[in-house]
């Protein structure tokens, strides 16, 4: 069958489920096409065709066997690379855990496996997550299908240029403050961070451990649905998890319906102070749901203010304290300086050597506002900033199911634009943000491409703590509505990828 | 370093008054560990008991242990504490190689336990209150073995090994208020409370309460300050004190040097302090303040602690009775002088006297069983009273066929080697070994007849009224009955067939 690599993933379980076609076709035909442009969007750290190919093999034969083990059973899926694999080296993006393979499966790895869903590689990140753009890697940035000289977004970036580039059908993301939804927006395509608690972290390398949140992208929201639903559910080894299941969220996409719908415009994110382009995109989507019949209501978040400030101080300070066993003693790098190789002086060179600037930079900042003097000012108040957008939250969904908003407030940037300017690269998080420090749902769905730039752009939807189906239900009928007026998904519109 | 100047200890307490404070560490004997399901056993090869997260892999993730948390309440119960209905855990951040983390899981700002107390009475009878600030969770550290020095300690050493099989085993910390007014009974009282303490988690079985194995290990604070001063004086902390005998040292050296420092009109330097068992002297360790960092913050991967008010009730039902509450009761319930019960309490062997006058015997039997013959078996044969192959409810059995004559005290002991050799209950023994009493009148009057008839001159001297004569043909007889006879009963029938 020709054409497997523009399908959705949804598409491709069902050819594989009818057995029109096979996993090995299916993969072989992403693998063959990784392997091809990878070098040109550098999605991927790692790519490995021989364990693609044999689970792959192993969900033919279970297929034959009349055995489908999920929803999406012989769909490959690329894995971001925090996520630990047993069969693959697991970098996190760092230097400090070059050729690193870990004891053991992450769980959402471990579900993939059981679903059979081949893993065909792990995917490019910022180091340790940190970043909005990949271009904190250690292994190089990755590239943005729509024009290779932009950033794909980040931390997640590799998964996002492998899904919108069609590398893979779909892929795994983490999102700690943006980093499914921020590179979900900049390539055309969908990402979501679920409810805190409903996928498990065990096994994805922490980043802020109370906001870090592993989800799907995709390039439908069917597709992400889908996903969420065979990697969600509660698992012993995270305490963190929820107990009770959601529900399922392809349903929720399949039966999506505007009727009675209520959205909530967040007055602190209305687009002021956004690119043009991405701002007019976000007015037309408001104005299609109320065309849909959709009532919309301008909501005050006034704490939504403070949240980047109270983000850059959380985040920090749990990753300072998370980053602490990148030591040298029990797995990783390890740089023995000369003299008297003390172990302070062995782990002190470790981290000099294996740590990229903008670990550092957050290392020395979580160090210094956890510090005792400082603790209450910086952390203390930070969460207090946390609790007041809760509430915040809590009396917009009193009024709307969901709030919208921008995803991001620019189109995807050139690489090298904001590298040496943090402050400018901490802003492309502002709208995402207040999702991880309140824990709830939020998933970016393009909405266009921006006047001035040609380039993609997407809304946001928020939904209450738990109501990811809510959410799931906004994602499929903003999909539906431009869809209509496209013909087709905005990825269709994508220029067409070159091998190097 | 040397031994340092010291004050004599009567002229210490004369001019100072002695404030101590103490923190013990009990390690819980849990199956598995505190925040992963490894095996918490003592003397395992090294690295054998460990998994990825007790060595900190990255994204590893901690779960609570429940039967710990249950353990830590019923030691906070036993100490008269109240029980937080919340409690979360923390991170204390340093780095050290026996910390997989670097940092170490532990309750910080709200311990499962606080505010209880225990009243200790020294052998002289006088009572002390003891308030317990607090009792919380954390997990323990793996062990260092420093190789290639001539001292064992850090520095110096070649190399170090680490062994993570401790990493991750569940500790509670008992924390004293400072403790005023005991006077020259400061060291005494100190070894006292962590006696107690040991005996209470050994009675409710949460610990091995083993202090050579470090399963009750003591930190002692001691400061000095010129009597009618208000003002605290400056305070040491000897760490790891490890036996009973070693508190009550170690607090009396402190005295006895900061005494000395203070009469030169010195000052206390705050610092930790080594114990060194050997020769008996404290010596300097790391500077200690009240600030010291580390940098303390709620552990994000875990959700607090939230016992309900009915499994503390539950757990509360469970508790033993109070040891020392115990060995005043048994006291008297036994009728035993204080030499006496001092002797079982001080061979441990309280639960055995007591497990044998519940099978039938006498206070008095079983306390010279356990004290006498069965303790010089398990001396001389160089093993633990308590893993000698027999048990209370025989021993119990032993003596009541003593009492009712169907044993001698010779064949007693025959019996009870039988028992050890594992040859069977001691019926079996006796039936085996032949050892019953010869109750066959008919057998010993044949006996005694013969040994009449040999030696006449006896016979004759009995008759006469000599009884004490009678002697040397009870001996006789019991010879030929190779000691199976009741020798009373022997005595009366001589002295009937002789028809004195």
């Amino acid at each position: 069958m020709s054409d497997l690599i523009h399908r959705s993933a949804s598409e491709l379980a069902q050819l594989v489920a009818s057995k029109e076609v096979s996993s090995q076709e299916v993969t072989k035909a992403f693998f063959d096409r990784s392997e091809a442009l990878n070098p040109t969007t550098n999605s991927y750290i790692y790519l490995n065709r021989e364990t693609a190919m044999a689970a792959a093999k192993a969900a033919d034969e279970a297929s034959a066997r009349g055995e489908v083990h999920s929803v999406l059973h012989g769909v490959p899926i690329a894995v971001k690379d925090n996520l630990t694999t047993t069969d693959a080296p697991t970098t996190s993006g760092s230097n400090i855990l070059k050729g690193w393979v870990p004891q053991y499966d992450a769980t959402v790895v471990s579900k993939l496996r059981k679903a059979g869903l081949p893993i065909l590689g792990k995917t490019n990140l910022d180091e340790f997550a940190m970043g909005s753009s990949t271009e904190y890697s250690a292994f190089g940035p990755s590239r943005n299908p729509w024009d290779l000289d932009r950033i794909p977004g980040g931390s997640g970036g590799g998964s996002s240029s492998a899904v919108s580039g069609f590398l893979a059908p779909i892929a795994i993301g983490s999102d700690t403050g943006g980093s499914i939804r921020f590179p979900a927006a900049v390539t055309g395509s969908v990402g979501a961070k679920p409810t805190y608690g409903a996928v498990s972290r065990y096994g994805l390398i922490a980043l802020a451990s109370s906001l870090d949140q592993i989800g799907p992208v995709s390039n439908t929201v069917l597709d992400s649905a889908l996903l969420q639903d065979v990697i969600s559910g509660h698992d012993p080894m995270d305490s963190t998890s929820l107990p009770n299941s959601l529900g399922s969220m392809a349903d929720a996409v399949r039966n999506a319906d505007p009727k009675g719908l209520r959205v909530g415009i967040v007055k602190q994110l209305s687009a002021d102070g956004f690119q043009p382009g991405v701002k007019e995109l976000f007015e037309d989507t408001v104005a299609k749901l109320q065309a849909e019949g959709a009532e919309v209501i301008e909501v005050d978040c006034p704490s939504f203010e403070y949240s980047v400030a109270a983000y850059y101080l959380i985040l920090p300070a749990e990753a300072s304290s998370n980053l602490a066993k990148f030591d040298s003693v029990r797995f990783g790098l390890r740089v023995t300086p000369d003299g008297n190789p003390t172990i302070e002086r062995v782990m002190a060179a470790t981290r000099e050597a294996g740590f990229g600037p903008e670990v550092k930079r957050r290392i020395i900042l979580g160090t210094y506002a956890l510090s005792s003097g400082y603790y209450d000012a910086y952390y203390g108040s930070a969460q207090k900033v946390r609790t007041l957008i809760q509430q915040d939250l809590a009396n917009a969904f009193a009024k709307v199911d969901v709030l919208i908003t921008p995803t991001a407030p620019t189109t995807a940037f050139k690489i090298g634009e904001k590298v040496n300017d943090p402050l400018a690269m901490y802003l492309n998080d502002i709208a995402t943000i207040p999702a991880n420090l309140a824990g709830i749902p939020g998933m970016s769905v393009p909405n266009g491409l921006a006047r001035e730039d040609g380039l993609p752009s997407g809304v946001q939807i928020l939904a209450p703590q738990m109501q990811d189906a809510q959410m799931y239900r906004v994602g499929a009928i903003i999909e539906k509505l431009y869809a209509a007026q496209w013909g087709g998904p905005l990825i269709s519109q994508a220029p067409k990828l070159e091998a190097k | 370093m040397a031994k340092e100047q010291l004050m004599s200890y009567e002229e210490a307490i004369e001019k100072f008054e002695v404030v101590i404070g103490l923190e013990v560490h009990v390690e819980l004997n849990t199956k598995s560990k505190m925040f992963c399901g490894c095996a918490n056993i003592f003397g395992n090869e090294p690295n054998t008991n460990v998994c990825p997260i007790c060595i900190g892999l990255p994204g590893s993730l901690p779960a609570v242990n429940k039967k710990a948390v249950e353990s830590s309440i019923a030691i906070g119960l036993a100490l008269g504490c109240k029980i937080a209905p919340t409690g979360r855990f923390s991170r204390k951040n340093y780095f050290y190689p026996d910390l997989a983390k670097n940092f170490q899981t532990s309750q910080y700002d709200e311990p499962i336990a606080f505010e209880g107390k225990l009243s200790i009475e020294l052998e002289t009878g006088e009572v002390f209150e003891v308030l317990i600030e607090r009792a919380h969770m954390e997990e323990d550290a793996g062990k260092l073995t420093h190789v290639g020095g001539s001292t064992g300690r850090i520095q110096g050493a070649e190399y170090s090994l680490v062994d993570y099989n401790r990493a991750g085993v569940p500790l509670v910390e008992i924390v004293t208020k400072p403790i005023f007014g005991a006077g020259d009974k400061a060291p005494e009282l100190a070894a006292a409370y962590v006696h107690a303490i040991r005996d209470i988690v050994k009675s409710m079985n949460v610990s091995d309460a083993k202090m050579e194995r470090g399963n009750v290990r003591c930190d002692a604070n001691v400061s000095l300050r010129p009597k009618g001063q208000e003002k605290l004086g400056t305070r040491t902390e000897t760490k790891n004190v490890n036996s009973l005998r070693s508190v009550e040292n170690a607090v009396r050296y402190e005295i006895q040097r900061q005494a000395y420092i203070l009469s030169q009109g010195g000052t206390i330097t705050q610092e930790t302090r080594h114990w060194h068992e050997d020769r008996g002297y404290t010596s300097a360790g790391r500077p200690k303040s009240d600030a010291d960092d580390y940098r303390y913050f709620p552990e994000p991967d875990l959700v607090p602690v939230q016992p309900s008010a009915a499994w503390i009730e539950e757990i509360r039902s469970t508790l033993p009775e109070n040891p020392a509450l115990r060995k005043k009761r048994l006291q008297a319930a036994w009728g035993f002088a204080d030499l006496e019960f001092r002797d079982v309490v001080n061979s441990d062997l309280l639960d055995q006297v007591e497990a044998t006058v519940l099978a039938g015997a006498s206070p008095q039997s079983a306390r010279k069983w356990w004290t006498g013959e069965l303790a010089r078996i398990a001396n001389s044969s160089n093993v633990d009273i308590a893993e000698l192959a027999i048990t209370p409810t025989q021993v119990a059995k032993i003596q009541t066929l003593i009492d009712s004559g169907e044993l001698t005290d010779r064949l007693a002991r025959d019996v009870v080697a039988g028992v050890l050799a594992g040859e069977g209950e001691p019926e079996v023994v006796i039936e085996k070994r032949g050892l019953k009493v010869v109750t066959d009148e008919g057998a010993l009057i044949a006996a005694i007849d013969a040994a009449l008839a040999s030696q006449p001159d006896v016979l004759a001297k009995i008759r006469e009224g000599k009884v004490q004569a009678a002697g040397a043909v009870i001996g006789a007889v019991m010879q030929a009955m190779r000691g199976q006879a009741d020798a009373a009963r022997v005595r009366e029938l001589v002295l009937e067939r002789a028809g004195s």
